[in-house]
């Protein structure tokens, strides 16, 4: 079992992340560079938080063109399994690997909290060990985490089963409550919650944790 | 009165580095378009403003653009009028 995490240019989660699977889980983990093309050996990526290309242009937008996200869908498409988490969420919805796009908070504050949600779709097998409606809590950190789609999308996402998490109290203004969600086979989530920030005890919270330690089982 | 539409564009003088247009230049590369020499990121903000006339406005536009929308340090200002035609307010 390896991990590897992207780092971009303006990542700062990337070693939460490592401190988590690495550190908390006893997962083997490496840090992958924006230019790096070669994923093989690898059982799962994690696109960390941070300001990937210092968010110009819009959250997202630039990290897209980086060698390692070609990579990336041939990995996804073979079946390998993608967590975005927060920025990560956003480049994915721009690469195309998840629907919709994620805009400014609705009241325009940046948020640092802690967010009740609740899990609305186990498919993923980053949430194999819940059950559906589990409530968990998670740190939540974010200026542009307004989850926004069609509502063509929104009910493709509800038939597809792949809203996966939502929040008790929406502190963003996200269409239908959403925090987080996967694609149609399940083995890539986006979530802008951060369960690295919730993996070991010292923190106080380790909701988080079950999210990422399915990858051990 | 009428109301005027119009438009500003606010961009960095060429003397100031804009760090999100070279690194959205850098993109264009990727998605595999060669040739782009320049890119410079701006904004564009529309308007309507009440005013007697079309000099008022305009006047009322430059000390907005000179004083809030632009920093006259780092950046200029071009100012447009969306359209020509003034809608008369009852």
């Amino acid at each position: 079992m390896n991990i590897g995490i992207i780092v971009f240019p303006g990542s700062n989660c990337d070693r939460d992340v490592r401190w988590a699977t690495e550190g908390c889980l006893g997962i083997p983990t490496s840090f992958l560079w924006h230019e790096t093309t070669d994923l093989n050996g690898y059982d799962a990526i994690v696109i960390p938080g941070g300001f990937s290309y210092g968010d110009y242009l819009r959250c997202g937008a630039i990290a897209r063109f980086a060698p390692v996200l070609n990579s990336l869908i041939s990995f996804v498409d073979k079946g390998g399994k993608v967590i975005g988490i927060c920025n990560g969420f956003q480049i994915l919805t721009e690469l195309g690997l998840l629907h919709g796009a994620l805009t400014r908070n609705k009241n325009l504050n940046f948020i640092c909290d802690r967010a009740n949600l609740s899990i609305e779709s186990t498919k993923s097998s980053w949430m194999k060990n819940y059950k559906k409606h589990d409530s968990i809590s998670l740190p939540i950190a974010h200026g542009e985490g307004r989850y926004q789609c069609s509502n063509d999308v929104l009910k493709k996402l509800q038939d597809d089963d792949s809203i996966a998490l939502r929040y008790a109290h929406n502190p963003n203004g996200s269409i239908n409550d959403i925090a987080g969600i996967t694609n149609k086979k399940g083995n890539v989530l986006g979530m802008m919650p951060h369960p690295e920030r919730a993996c070991d005890d010292a923190l106080g919270n380790i909701d988080g944790k079950s999210i990422l330690s399915t990858l051990l089982s | 009165m009428s109301l005027f539409k119009a438009r500003v564009f606010v961009h960095l003088r060429p003397s100031v580095l804009d760090p999100a247009g070279e690194a959205t230049r850098s993109a264009t590369k990727r998605l595999g378009i060669d040739g782009v020499t320049q890119l410079r990121i701006g904004k564009s903000i529309e308007l309507e403003i009440e005013a007697a006339n079309k000099d008022e406005a305009r006047s009322k536009i430059e000390l907005m653009s000179d004083r809030l929308l632009a920093n006259p340090v780092i950046e200029d200002w071009s100012l447009e009028f969306k359209d020509e035609q003034k809608t008369p307010i009852n």
